[in-house]
Order: C-alpha cells, then structure tokens, then sequence
C-alpha cells in the first residue's frame, strides 16, 4: 500500500452515565461538529462517511436511515457497519486507499441509557437454537470466561480488582469519563458478587455519547493538519459466535486482529515498540487477558504486572491512562471510538492531567461484548 | 487503484419459510460459491457480510451470528447494511476490501430470513419509523410507497395498466430462474384485478417476503486471472444516501439513485448510460420501482420510461433487456440476497452463462442498483467483461 492516512480531526460529546437532555442525533451533530472544526474541514469537503449502528441498540429497524442528516451527509456516500467504531474506522481507511476521496469520516454513538431491557435484549444475541434457549444472563458468559481464565493462567481476583481501582482513579482526571472514583481493592472484592468471581464493580457501567474521527490520506492531511496521526496498523477478527465451540480462556480473536495489526505496523516486539495503549477492559479481567492476547504480555504476567504498577500513568507500559471502560463508561459500538479518541489525544499532547511523557506510538482496542469473540486493533503514530 | 473481479457465485433458492437456520443459509449460498470457482476457505482473506434489519431474523448482533456460517471463522470479518441497499452495497465494500491493497480475496454474504418475524414482517418495519412523528400514526412501507407511485404516476401522466407490464415482465422471466419463488404467466389483467393494498399499489405490484441468501467471491486481478478464464470486472460503484426526513423531500424523483449512479458511471469512465450500458438490473420490489430507478439510472429520459417498456424496449429480447432475471417481483426479495442476486445475475449474463435466461447480443457492461430505507438508498455497481 503506497498511501499513508491519518487522522486529522477528532470530536466527541464526553461520556455521561445518562443525557435526557440530547437525542441520539444531536450527540452525533455535537461531536460532528467538533470533527470537523478541528479538521479544518466542511461536510462538502469530505468524500466519503460511514456511520456505526447496531439496530437493537438504537432501537430502530435498519437504523442507518437516520445516520446522513446530522453529519452533513445528506445525498453523499455514506453507509453504516453494525460493528465497533474500528470497523467503521477501516472502511473509512480502506475507502481511501481504494481511491474514493482524500477525506472520509468515521462515526460511532452510543445511548445505552435508552435501553431499558439491556440485559434481555443482550441475550437475543445468542444463538436462537442452540444457546437461548438456556437462558443465560450476559454477565454469567463473562463469569465463566473469567473464571477459566483465572484457572489458566493463575491470576488472581485481587489483580483483576487493581484493574478496577486503577482505571476509575485514571478517569478522575478525564474530562470526559463518567464513572470515575477513588476506591480501593477491598471495595471491588466485597462488591455484590452477580456471577462468581465477576463481582458488580468488575464489570463496567454503561454511558453516552458519540465519537466522530476525519480521515485523510497524506498530502491533505499535510496540508490540513500540524499534527496528523498516522494509522500504521489496523487489524480486525471474528471467532466463533457460539458459546459452545470457543476457547473459553484466551482471547484468539485479539491474537488474531493484533498480530495483523503488528504485520502491517511492522512491529516485531509489541511492548518495546509501542508506548501505551488503550485496551478493552468491559469487564476487568478482559484489560489483563487482551493484554495477554496481544503479547503485551505472556500468559499469565499481565496481573502481576498491574499488581506492581506497570499499567498505571507512570507504570512501563501504561493502560488505559483515560480510564478505559470501567472509569469513562460501557459505550458498547462505540467502545472502540472512545479508545481512538483517547489515544489520538495522547500523541497529540492534550491529554491533561492523565498526559504521558514522550510517546509516539498508541494501540488502540476493542471487543464487541458478550456473547462475541470479535476484536479490533489500530496503532496510531504521530 | 487495483482491479477488482468477481470471480464465483452462489445463490439459493429463495422461499416463504425454509425450514434451514440464517446461519444455515449463509452457508448453502458460501459453499455453492466457493464450489463455482473450485475455491476453499483457505483461499480466502476476508469476509463481508450484508444483512438488513436483525428484527427478521431475530437475532441482535444478526452479523455475528451469521459469520460462521459465512466462512468467517478466525477471518477479518465486517457487516455493513444501508436498508433494502445492503444487496448492492455488499460488493462495493467488498471491493474496498480488495481495491485497497488490504485482501485478494474476499467473500461477499448477504442474507436474509424473513420469515422468523412472526406472522408477517411488516411488523418489523413499523420500527423503521420515527418513534415521534411517524410511528404513532402506524404507517406500513406499502402505505409509503403508495405515496410514492402516486407522485410519479401523476407527475409524468403514467397509467396503472402501463406500469402493471414490469409485473407481467418479470414474473415471466423468473420462470427460468432456478431460484424463483414466484414466477409465473400473468396478464396486465390479472394485476389490476388483485387485491388492493393501498391505491395505487395492488398485490401483484408487490414482491413476496422471503427467505435466502446470495455469496460472490470477488479477487483481485493477479489473482483473478488464475482462477477463471472470464473475470466479470467491478468498474463502477456508488452510493448515497437522502435525507431521512422524507415527508420533506419531492418523491416523483429519485435523487439519491442520479447521485450514486453518477459516482459509478464517472469511476467506470460511462458518458453515455443509455448508449454504453446493455444490461441492467434496476430494484424492483414494486413495479413502479423499475421504471423509477431506470430513469434514476438515467437510462431512460425522465417520463419516457413508460412508453419505452410498452415499446418492449426492455424485454429480453429488446434494446436494454432489464431484469432479465425476473427480478425481485419473479424471483422473490429476501432484503439483502435480492440486491446481490441482481448482481449474480449481471455476472451470469455477462460471462454468458445464464442459460435459458441469457439475453442475445453478447452483453459486455451491465448496471445494477437496489433501493431501501426511508424511500433514501441508492447504490449502484457497474459490472463489464
């Protein structure tokens, strides 16, 4: 591939546990606008958009009918990928390479505080013959998924609880997080247990918003831009969809999307080579076993490694610095927006407080939730 | 920018309630595909899928439900849907997939099963609806798209028993169709005797719900030209999408449908559509709509469509054969499979092996588009040998 792209404005709404004062669509409007004025650029110049929607959750049939308006998109290319904001994200890259326009525009929302039934309607997405049927809640799945993986690699509860603790105190200097707290291990470990061992504090409260990302290949991204983040590797993986025919332990579909991302990156030693990253971390142990996956770490070291300190803003190898899932909020599709967002604001200097020293490379990732074995990776680079 | 082919396809046979699962569709139309071009899954870089509303099928998250039944097992794997679009949509973004540099091949899944709404899947659409201003009110699509073939025969002076001929078209030509769910010889009769469902749109206006599912493999052109002798070229794709406020836009004309289909034309160097184009598949889900999206298409002036089709200029055996398929209204309309099986079909005309349905002249360039949303979608491919 002979075009570089980066990305050259980013927007977004913060992320709020509820927002009764918004529609769907002026989240989206909001963090648009905000896009596009850092970008520097206006709706018509831009050639292409794509929308993420996943139709239960917007609570419309074919929700992508109500994607143009807001973004200025109205009798333009646009279409919508029912997936995480990173699939949209590589459509937006992929269409650029393919040579459909220099600018395109990636958007992702989330209004998880609309659903009132979220737990029931998680459950349809299991398979109707072989897996509904039983009944399971989602937090059930995650239970026993962390409870083979702490069997398999020997973490314990209490590393997964420091992933907590650590992440919500992050989000306390997150403008934009909307779950941060200071709380210790004591407080996660004695926390109502919904499926042992995942107690109520390991899994990550749901929150609103919207993400808008401008895409553009090199020469305008110059020209528009002082501070372009390249993408250097993106990467993405299904496993399987059925609960009965998966690796319970570990988190192939991460190895998988990681290792393509690495390929193309060209990045041999994933902790030497790149400076922070922005991990998935839906339910605790997901951040320590995705980092596993990924070779951040070997099997069963990335506990410990939280233990000591490692993953923390002035750890080795900091994760999640935002607050990650678990401190900004669950935005189910657009989890993976908010850890582009993060990690762009990282490398251009303008992450605050929560600002790391010296970094020129971030990988952002992100999981698509129970009952999926879909993951998604991009490493960015100023 | 590289070449993108399609180099196998494979389509099942469309019905009202099959007894196989989604995921057992996906992976009929998959396997006869790959076995059309002697492929196996390990030749395969990427998958896509394309798949409208999860309220038919049932399942939330419908894409990843579907995508090992799509060959997508341990695969880069992506679903996309813009409505009733999603069918001619799903080889423009499997051609980012292969045009990009990122794949050489990729495997493009549509699918759809109707029947698991329950008793009928009009209940699903009234949640494409507004939830202030329009869902209250309970509209259907046959409501709107009342509305819509009201408007066009209005403002162009077209008549019922005109329009009534695309019926009598396409369902005869789906009677040599393989996959056809409900072909058949009917009279211009006939449909103005049906049943009524919302003046003007009568039941033979209409195309059945189904169930089924369409797969091509696309290749890029190294690859390509290993695989298959004749490689069916993607030189065009475009797409857009309206505003979806529709009460607020002027329905005898299909903007969304010119917009797209000029990215195509322009991306596939067409000056002249009607000239250079010798095939088309416009979507059909109602008769109107065929002689709507052939002017969108620009292959017939604005209010001449009519009088071309009484002409028999898009019969089989006419000047511009369209639908030779037999169309959505002859061969049936599971959502997203609809919109791809008018692209397999394209790509069994040009390749000249549609059999009985082969249209003469030794077609070279074809068009397809498919339609969907609130009235909004266009998307359009342009295929040549």
């Amino acid at each position: 591939m002979s075009k570089r792209v980066a990305i050259i404005g980013i927007g977004t709404t913060g992320f709020r546990a509820t927002t009764p004062d918004v529609s769907y669509r002026e989240l989206t409007y909001e963090a648009a606008m905000k896009a596009y004025l850092d970008a520097g650029v206006q709706p018509k110049d831009i050639d292409s958009f794509v929308a993420t929607s996943e139709d239960f959750f917007e609570g419309y049939s074919i929700a992508d009918e109500y994607s143009p308006d807001q973004l200025g998109a109205v009798l333009r290319p646009i279409y919508t990928v029912s997936g995480d904001f990173i699939h949209s994200l590589t459509s937006a890259y992929m269409m650029i390479l393919s040579g459909i326009g220099p600018i395109s525009v990636a958007q992702g929302l989330s209004k998880a505080s609309n659903m009132l039934t979220l737990s029931e309607m998680v459950t349809f997405a299991m398979d109707p013959i072989y897996n509904r049927p039983l009944k399971e809640s989602p937090h059930a799945v995650a239970g026993l998924e962390m409870a083979r993986f702490l069997y398999e690699t020997g973490t314990t509860r209490e590393q997964c609880a420091k992933v907590v603790v650590k992440n919500k105190r992050n989000a306390l200097n997150n403008p934009y997080a909307g779950h941060s707290v200071l709380i210790d291990t004591d407080h996660v470990l004695n926390s109502e247990v919904i499926s042992y061992p995942l107690t109520q504090m390991d899994i990550s409260p749901h929150s609103d918003g919207a993400v808008v990302v401008v895409l553009a290949e090199e020469e305008t991204a110059k020209t528009l831009c002082d501070k372009p983040i390249w993408i250097r590797g993106i990467g993405w993986c299904s496993d399987t969809p059925g609960l009965e025919t998966r690796n319970w332990g570990q988190a192939i579909y991460a190895q998988m999307a990681a290792e393509m991302a690495y390929k193309m990156a060209g990045i041999r030693y994933p902790r030497k080579e790149i400076n922070f990253a922005e991990i998935n971390d839906e339910f605790s142990y997901k951040e320590l076993q995705h980092l596993e996956a990924m070779r951040i770490c070997r099997k069963g070291e990335a506990g410990p490694l939280t233990e000591i300190g490692g993953t923390e803003i002035t750890g080795e190898f900091p994760v999640n610095p935002s607050g990650g899932c678990l401190g900004v909020g669950n935005l189910y599709e657009l989890n993976g927006g908010h850890k582009v967002f993060e990690v762009v604001r990282q490398l251009r200097g303008e992450a605050g407080k929560n600002q790391l020293k010296n970094v020129t490379t971030g990988l952002a990732q992100s999981w698509r939730g129970i009952p999926t074995t879909t993951g998604t990776v991009v490493i960015l680079s100023n | 920018m590289r070449r993108v082919a399609i180099v196998g396809a494979g389509l099942t046979k469309f019905y009202r309630n099959t007894q196989e699962t989604p995921k057992e569709l996906a992976y009929e139309a998959t396997k006869m595909a790959l076995d059309s071009c002697e492929m196996k899954l390990s030749d395969i870089d990427c998958v896509v899928n394309g798949t409208a509303p999860d309220a038919f099928d049932g399942v939330h998250m419908k894409g990843e439900y579907l995508s090992d039944g799509s060959g997508a097992y341990r695969k880069p794997y992506m679903r996309h849907f813009v409505g009733g679009g999603t069918g001619v949509l799903s080889p423009i973004h499997g051609w980012f997939h292969v045009a990009s540099g990122m794949f050489d091949t990729c495997l493009v899944v549509a699918e759809e099963k109707m029947s698991s709404a329950y008793p009928h899947p009009a209940g699903a659409f009234l949640t494409i609806f507004d939830h202030t201003t329009e869902q209250p009110l309970y509209p259907t699509l046959i409501y709107i798209f009342a509305i819509e073939m009201n408007r066009f025969m209005t403002t162009h002076g077209y008549r019922k028993e005109d329009i009534a001929l695309v019926a009598v078209k396409n369902k005869k030509n789906a009677l040599d169709h393989p996959s056809a769910q409900i072909p058949g010889e009917v009279t211009v009769q006939d449909v103005l005797n049906s049943e009524i469902m919302a003046w003007p749109v009568n039941r033979l206006d209409i195309s059945p719900t189904s169930d089924g599912a369409a797969c091509i493999i696309l290749a890029a052109e190294h690859v390509a030209r290993r695989i298959t002798e004749k490689p069916i070229w993607i030189d065009g794709c475009g797409w857009s999408l309206d505003t979806a406020y529709w009460c607020t836009r002027d329905l005898y004309y299909p903007d969304y449908l010119e917009v797209a289909a000029r990215q195509a034309y322009k991306m596939a160097g067409i000056k002249e559509p009607s000239k250079e184009i010798h095939i088309a598949e416009p979507y059909d889900p109602f008769t109107y709509k065929e002689l709507h999206h052939i002017e969108g298409l620009m292959l017939a002036p604005r209010g001449k469509s009519v009088q071309m089709l009484v002409d028999g200029h898009f019969n089989r055996d006419g000047n511009l054969p369209t639908s030779p398929s037999g169309g959505l209204l002859g061969v049936g309309n599971p959502i997203a499979a609809a919109g791809l099986m008018k692209v397999i079909e394209l790509y069994l005309q040009l390749k000249g092996t549609a059999g009985k349905r082969q249209v003469p002249g030794n077609p070279t360039c074809g068009v397809a588009n498919a339609w969907g949303d609130l009235m909004q979608v266009g998307t359009v491919v342009v295929l040549r040998s």
